[in-house]
């Protein structure tokens, strides 16, 4: 086999990009890939770099610190399950995510926090959210 | 051929709508029939004239196929490209490219949904979605989509620019303005700024009268090559410039949620048409959400970038205002039945005709249309003009 071609070509067959970051996240792991070709790191997971194309993409860990871009509220009555925030975090690597921020109320969430990646469960599902560095008030 | 060469080839000769509001005891596809009905009747065809399609569905993956069959069409040209709310915007160009390599002579560009009114309606196209389209990384946190992305550019226009509540407000406040001078519009009574801030919160900092209607509704248009536009009933509607533009899908992944494709979009179109922001006499816009407005305004160079919530204040997009925007009440005021690209280019057509009454812009020669798909995610512009300006 041409050892150039098994280089550059993406795997297939193995667990995919979804399935890794998720096993990650499973056992308590926030990993993120990072282009070899490229340095810039990627989110979501993908198998292609979305900023060169390049296959080459490598899990590391995620430092799990970020800042909060951009929130809002999702009012829902309280037999729907309540108000919750959803926010859109920049992660120090350079990347965006949507979460929510955990740990202050949902209007509380302002743009420009400092916030922390945490796992959690829900729903039996492994779920990254954030907190705030700040201690509760 | 350069995209140049397409300006004012072909015309919109022919529109039509049906089912606007309440389509109760009728299917999709039933209005979508009626308006296709009317607009071959207001274009002086009938539906043996029509050799090409264009139509999209938020449900059914292959929608060309139904209505061909439905209308009786062997088209030999098919568009069913699905952008979200831009596509009947998007679908110009291809049925521009179409009819100018001579594949077709006549393409009916249609759309229906019965969201309000049908059994399998809004709420339970929106449970669906997750599992048909899914989004992995947005939805698990349960975002109410697609209303809290347009929240989340909201937030950020008003913590980058001061864009406030009461500005978002303003545009509601016009739209329904212009609703006022519409007996088609669904929504007709006085709505004040007040009226808007006081209203139900859906996600912050949209409130429900920041939002679009949730209707029934069906459109439809006729194209066909200027020459033969020229031989038929109506004053034909040319197409001078059509380009369209996507940067993403979700709002996560939107680079900067307080610039949208439109700017690229715009520019294409503008080029087309050899035209600029100051030449349009009328706009209308996808304004699915205010936000949408203020960030359209901007993008396609009707003021600088930030500007949007001044620019739209003390009633300047209002009947009497600066500039004439949503002229039928859009989105917000007029109808929504889900995708609502097919209704900006019919009330551009008709101010251009001259045809709309009590809303009617004096001596409108250009209009722009601007569609808008998914969570700002697709932008299509299209810039009309009648004979005196090719």
């Amino acid at each position: 086999m041409d050892n150039h071609m098994s280089e550059s070509k993406p795997a297939s067959g193995n667990p995919g990009p979804d399935k890794i970051f998720y096993d990650a996240l499973k056992n308590g792991a926030f990993r993120i890939q990072r282009c070899a070709a490229c340095s810039r790191h990627v989110f979501y997971p993908r198998m292609l770099c979305n900023h060169c194309g390049s296959p080459e993409l490598a899990w590391v860990d995620a430092s799990g610190n970020g800042t909060v871009y951009s929130t809002t509220v999702v009012r829902r009555k309280p037999e729907a399950g309540g108000d919750i925030n959803i926010a859109l975090i920049d992660l120090e690597e350079g990347v965006r995510m949507m979460s929510r921020v955990d740990g202050v109320a949902p209007q509380e969430v302002r743009i420009g926090m400092p916030v922390k990646a945490e796992i959690v469960i829900e729903n039996e599902r492994a779920l990254l959210v954030f907190r705030t560095d700040r201690s509760p008030a | 051929m350069k995209p140049s060469g397409l300006r004012g080839s072909v015309a919109i000769v022919g529109v039509g709508h049906a089912g606007l509001g309440e389509a109760q005891g009728r299917t999709e596809m039933e209005i979508l029939a009626e308006a296709a009905h009317d607009a071959l009747a207001d274009a002086g065809l009938g539906l043996r004239d029509i050799d090409g399609l264009a139509t999209a569905s938020v449900s059914a993956t292959m929608w060309a196929l139904p209505v061909a069959e439905y209308l009786g069409l062997r088209p030999s040209f098919v568009d069913s490209t699905m952008l979200g709310g831009s596509s009947f915007v998007s679908h110009m160009m291809p049925a521009a490219l179409a009819l100018n390599a001579g594949l077709c002579d006549a393409v009916l560009v249609c759309y229906g949904s019965t969201q309000r009114t049908a059994t399998f309606g809004r709420k339970e196209s929106v449970k669906v979605r997750p599992l048909l389209d899914p989004q992995p990384y947005e939805h698990p946190y349960q975002p109410a989509l697609p209303v809290s992305a347009y929240a989340l550019a909201a937030a950020r226009h008003m913590h980058q620019y001061g864009t406030t509540r009461a500005q978002l407000a303003e545009v509601a406040v016009a739209a329904r303005a212009w609703a006022r001078l519409n007996p088609e519009a669904f929504m007709r009574d006085p709505l004040s700024i007040n009226d808007v801030l006081a209203a139900r919160m859906v996600a912050d900092p949209l409130s429900v009268r920041d939002c679009c209607l949730v209707t029934d509704g069906a459109g439809a248009y006729v194209m066909v090559r200027a020459e033969r536009a020229r031989d038929l009933a109506q004053k034909p509607v040319y197409l001078l410039g059509n380009a369209s533009a996507t940067w993403h899908r979700q709002i996560s992944s939107m680079p900067d949620l307080t610039v949208t494709a439109a700017q690229e979009s715009g520019k294409r179109a503008y080029a087309m048409a050899q035209m600029k922001p100051a030449d349009i006499d009328v706009v209308e816009l996808y304004d699915a959400f205010t936000i949408n407005t203020i960030l359209f305004l901007e993008d396609l160079g009707f003021c600088k970038k930030g500007e949007g919530g001044a620019f739209v204040s003390g009633g300047a997009i209002a009947p009497g205002g600066r500039l004439a925007v949503n002229t039928n009440g859009g989105g917000l005021s007029c109808t929504h039945p889900g995708m609502y690209g097919i209704f900006i280019a019919i009330e551009a057509v008709r101010q251009l005709r001259g045809e709309c009454g009590a809303r009617q812009i004096a001596d409108a020669q250009t209009a722009l249309v601007h569609g808008n798909g998914g969570t700002l995610s697709s932008q299509s512009t299209s810039i009309l003009g009648t004979e005196a300006v090719l």
